[in-house]
């Protein structure tokens, strides 16, 4: 097995210093009544060859993003990835190292997520960020817990925007962790009240913009509401690019920001592994789960970065601690800074306008087409789509006709009595031919 | 030889000290208006932000491509890796990554592919993930598995929420709220049964570092829910009890959750689905040997015994005649709700079914008994210069020390790990599992030649007769030749640091 360096001659002698004629011996713990190495009906070895034959013929039964006019968002997005970052990610000192629990020879992870870190907190508009949560959704069920805790309250509000699988993500931690959950009905047009419901039990209100639905949402006043009630504000996103072009949360009197940053640097690989983006106040700093990197200088006073506030952490704090998480999203968060490097500023700027102005020019084109009626007031790089029959067999009608046209809002709220909505996100790899084979693909399905 | 008593400050007027380049922060690199990105700007349009433009500067430095490489090539160097040497940390199964896992996740019809696209354009995903659901089931002999956790906490969460659920549907929810924990076990267990409202109870293992039929049974009651068990413990024993102990929670209507964390010792070997397990995370960045990536991301799907398989989360297969289809929503089920947005991390079930398939079922449980087998040639060849804390006895996949054998030197576990530095190695885990006494853990994989275990034994008894001998400087004093030498992690903590604010 070309993985395993060991000879029969090397474990013979192994065995001969350990002084056991059978490796089999050294299982002797292992309860009688347990069949020892049972026969699996299960393949043998395979050639690395055969192997790639065996993946290729699955992976060719999918359709690609980049194979079709591609269309679909709703907390995954389609962007180019820069070439560099695929291979910089690949560097065997980043791929293959652990945990930076030895800082001396852990320099290069640490100062990445301390770069990283600090890009976060300057998108968001935040004091500080953490080094990284599973995903958005994750980020998002953290951020109540830590709200809670911060408040010493047990109640959040969930906006009617918020993405279907995060609320639900919310619900279910909620209920088994015995805290309370409001959730607003769906609120395909951002016109939902949602101060209405604040009063001094609740803990936070967790609203995301742009929201699920696509359309922006002004954070200034409701931030006002939670703070006259004692509550926070968790401001959500899935489509990081938008701050890009877009008033950060922090901007608007967010107290923790969490979000999805997979758009930038990480491929959409069916869901996962993406990245979550968690960034606070520095006042609640000691409330914050994952892990935190800061500078520091080592015995010959040169500058340096460590793991810190562990006291916070489940290693050390056990029960105690702000979260179970131990393993993160490094690698992502390695991806998402080395992309957002190459783009600085300026380039984030440019992808964002020209995401913002791919959406503009489908909105516009669809406005031709009878039947069909765009409900957003403001987008911006995500739109809903209200169409005169079930979005989810026009959806299948359209991939037929080899457009992959957006989600059915149906798929992510099949009870809501939404099926006549679509979302559909549009990035800078959509071109204007892409756009005309959208709208013909459409009133084919029509 | 170094004379251990010269610090190896070399000055330099560049600071860097021949191939060990010195980096500052991409932040005193960059400036905002450089772009390693080409892009055309986009026509003039009315933008539709409803009056939500941003208006600051950000402050994001901007870098080209080729000090975009530089950077990140620079600050690659100053990482230990698997790649480049024995990567020895105990309960980390830091093992070879093929790069055939790599190729394969980057895959256009894998790595393209939307959570959200119609199920009937990704056929072939779907059949990924049940061919990896059909393996870790066989391997595991369990009843249903959930592939939608994040990473091994994720997969703790997952799993006793199917036991809450459970308890819930029995109506003992609210009066079974305890979970017994061994002392030794991952601090995860504890944080992520407190999270869920649990109250974890301590239990003690015996002399011989196992947990005792005994030690559990006095424990149990009707306020037990569960016991969290790791097997092999983090003591690098087999639970040796664990078909009593298993039997007992049983009777005594609790679940058996298993920290599937050391599952590399007994891959192909043993199943806990044999063992009386009713829940028990894989962790695929350890056993299945998808990258680690310096701290994620992870992979830590969970498999269910017939008992708590209704429980589980959404989304799950199910197939019809040739047709696999992925459930999201709950349908009326008894699933206990959702754990995360999508699907889990496709990407690694990519690799991780690469692997399993390269390794077949003879391929696995060859590698778990060479795991096995190089964790004891290690003890066997330390035995008598480190100390053992629960006598000279069979390991699993990783053997445990104490620091008895450095008693008297002056020298901690912490400088002994720091020596190992110097010497190209990574060190082990050390002070973990907290019941021993400056614990090292030390787990070699199965991925080491004969030769490197052997120069790994020789550097270690070099280092043990060093400390004996009384050569304290070249513990106390280490690292001396890493990038960085000890950092000062108080004042770290003291002053937080956690963003760049000016060079």
């Amino acid at each position: 097995m070309r993985y395993l360096p060991l000879t029969q001659a090397d474990r013979a002698e192994m065995r001969a210093v350990i002084g056991v004629g059978d490796v089999d011996a050294l299982y002797a713990d292992v309860p009688a009544e347990l069949p020892l190495a049972p026969s699996l009906d299960l393949p043998r070895a395979k050639s690395e060859m055969d192997v790639e034959r065996l993946l290729g013929e699955m992976a060719r039964r999918n359709v690609p993003a980049s194979r079709a006019p591609f269309f679909i968002g709703a907390g995954a997005y389609k962007h180019h990835i820069p070439a560099t970052v695929d291979h910089l990610v690949q560097r065997s000192e980043f791929l293959t190292s652990y945990t930076p629990y030895q800082p001396e020879i852990a320099q290069g992870t640490l100062q990445y997520l301390f770069e990283f870190q600090t890009q976060v907190a300057m998108l968001t508009g935040m004091e500080i960020a953490n080094a990284s949560m599973y995903d958005g959704s994750t980020a998002c069920a953290e951020a109540a817990l830590m709200a809670h805790r911060i408040t010493k309250r047990r109640k959040a509000v969930l906006s009617g925007g918020l993405h279907p699988h995060y609320a639900e993500v919310l619900r279910t931690i909620s209920h088994f962790a015995g805290d309370e959950i409001v959730a607003l009905a769906p609120d395909v047009r951002a016109r939902e009240d949602i101060a209405a419901m604040i009063d001094d039990s609740v803990s936070c209100v967790i609203v995301q913009t742009p929201d699920v639905f696509g359309n922006l949402r002004d954070l200034a006043s409701l931030s006002e509401a939670c703070h006259r009630r004692g509550a926070l504000l968790i401001a959500a996103f899935t489509e990081v690019v938008s701050l890009g072009l877009v008033t950060p949360p922090g901007e608007m009197g967010a107290d923790i920001v969490v979000g999805e940053g997979q758009s930038l640097g990480n491929p959409l690989s069916f869901g996962g592994p993406y990245l979550g983006l968690l960034a606070t106040r520095q006042a609640y700093l000691r409330q914050t789960p994952g892990r935190l990197i800061g500078e520091t200088v080592d015995a010959e006073g040169r500058r340096g970065y460590v793991a810190t506030l562990s006291a916070r952490e489940q290693h050390i704090r056990r029960d105690k601690a702000t979260s179970n998480i131990c393993t993160n999203s490094n690698l992502c968060a390695l991806a998402f800074s080395i992309h957002l490097s190459l783009l600085g500023e300026a380039g984030l700027r440019r992808l964002a306008r020209a995401n913002h102005a791919s959406a503009v020019d489908l909105v516009d084109r669809l406005a031709g087409v009878a039947g069909v009626e765009t409900l957003n007031e403001s987008f911006f790089n995500e739109f809903t789509l209200r169409v005169p029959r079930d979005a989810a067999g026009l959806v299948e009608d359209m991939a037929e006709a080899g457009v992959l046209a957006g989600v059915p809002v149906s798929r992510l709220l099949p009870d809501a009595g939404l099926d006549d909505l679509v979302i559909v996100a549009c990035t800078e790899v959509d071109t204007v031919e892409d756009r005309e084979a959208f709208i013909a693909a459409l009133r084919g399905a029509l | 030889m170094l004379d251990h008593k010269e610090d190896l400050a070399v000055g330099t007027f560049s600071g860097n000290r021949g191939l060990d380049q010195e980096e500052p922060p991409i932040f005193e690199i960059g400036r905002p208006e450089t772009s390693g990105v080409d892009m055309e700007e986009p026509a003039h349009f009315e933008p539709r932000l409803g009056g939500l433009e941003r208006e600051r500067p950000i402050g994001l430095p901007g870098v080209s491509e080729p000090e975009a490489m530089r950077h990140y090539v620079r600050l690659s160097r100053k990482n230990y890796s698997i790649d480049a040497g024995l990567y020895p940390l105990g309960s980390c199964t830091m093992k070879h990554n093929p790069r055939l896992n790599e190729k394969m996740a980057r895959l256009e019809g894998f790595a393209d592919i939307h959570p959200l696209q119609p199920q009937s354009t990704a056929p072939g995903a779907l059949a990924l993930m049940e061919e990896l659901s059909r393996w870790l089931l066989a391997l595991t002999g369990m009843s249903a598995i959930a592939l939608s956790p994040k990473a091994g906490a994720h997969g703790e969460l997952c799993g006793l929420m199917a036991i809450e659920a459970a308890l819930e549907a029995r109506g003992e929810a609210e009066t079974r709220k305890t979970i017994l924990i061994p002392q030794s076990a991952h601090g995860t267990n504890p944080a992520s049964a407190a999270l869920l409202g649990f109250r974890p109870r301590a239990i003690e293992a015996g002399a011989d570092g196992v947990v005792s039929e005994e030690a559990v049974a006095k424990e149990l009651g009707p306020d037990v829910a569960a016991i969290m068990l790791t097997n092999p413990n983090t003591c690098g024993l087999f639970e040796r009890n664990v078909v009593a102990i298993a039997r007992r929670v049983h009777e005594a209507g609790g679940y058996f959750y298993c920290d599937g964390a050391n599952f590399n010792a007994i891959a192909a070997i043993a199943r806990p689905g044999d063992m009386g397990v009713d829940a028990m995370h894989l962790n695929l960045h350890k056993t299945f040997s998808t990258p680690h990536g310096g701290g994620g991301p992870g992979s830590g799907p969970v498999v269910l015994s017939e008992r708590l398989a209704p429980f589980a989360p959404v989304p799950f297969l199910s197939r019809d005649g040739e047709t696999i289809r992925l459930v999201e929503h709950r349908e009326g089920a008894q699933s206990f709700g959702r754990l995360t947005a999508f699907h889990g991390q496709f990407g690694s079930f990519v690799r991780a079914l690469a692997y399993i398939l390269s390794h077949g079922s003879d391929g696995l449980a060859q590698a778990s008994r060479d795991a096995v087998l190089s964790a004891n040639y290690l003890r066997a060849a330390l035995r008598d210069v480190m100390t053992q804390p629960f006598g000279d006895r069979a390991c699993m996949h990783e053997v445990l020390f104490d620091d008895a054998f450095l008693e008297g030197t002056g020298v901690t576990t912490l400088d002994f790990a720091k020596a190992m530095i110097d010497e190209g190695y990574h060190p082990m885990t050390i002070y973990f599992p907290l019941v021993v006494h400056g614990a090292m853990l030390i787990e070699p994989t199965e991925s080491e030649s004969k030769r490197s275990l052997d120069l790994f034994v020789a550097t270690l008894r070099d280092l043990v007769a060093s400390a004996k001998r009384g050569e304290t400087d070249r513990f106390t004093r280490a690292p001396r030749l890493a990038p960085r030498r000890r950092l000062d992690e108080t004042a770290a903590a003291r002053k937080p640091v956690l963003r760049w604010s000016g060079a």
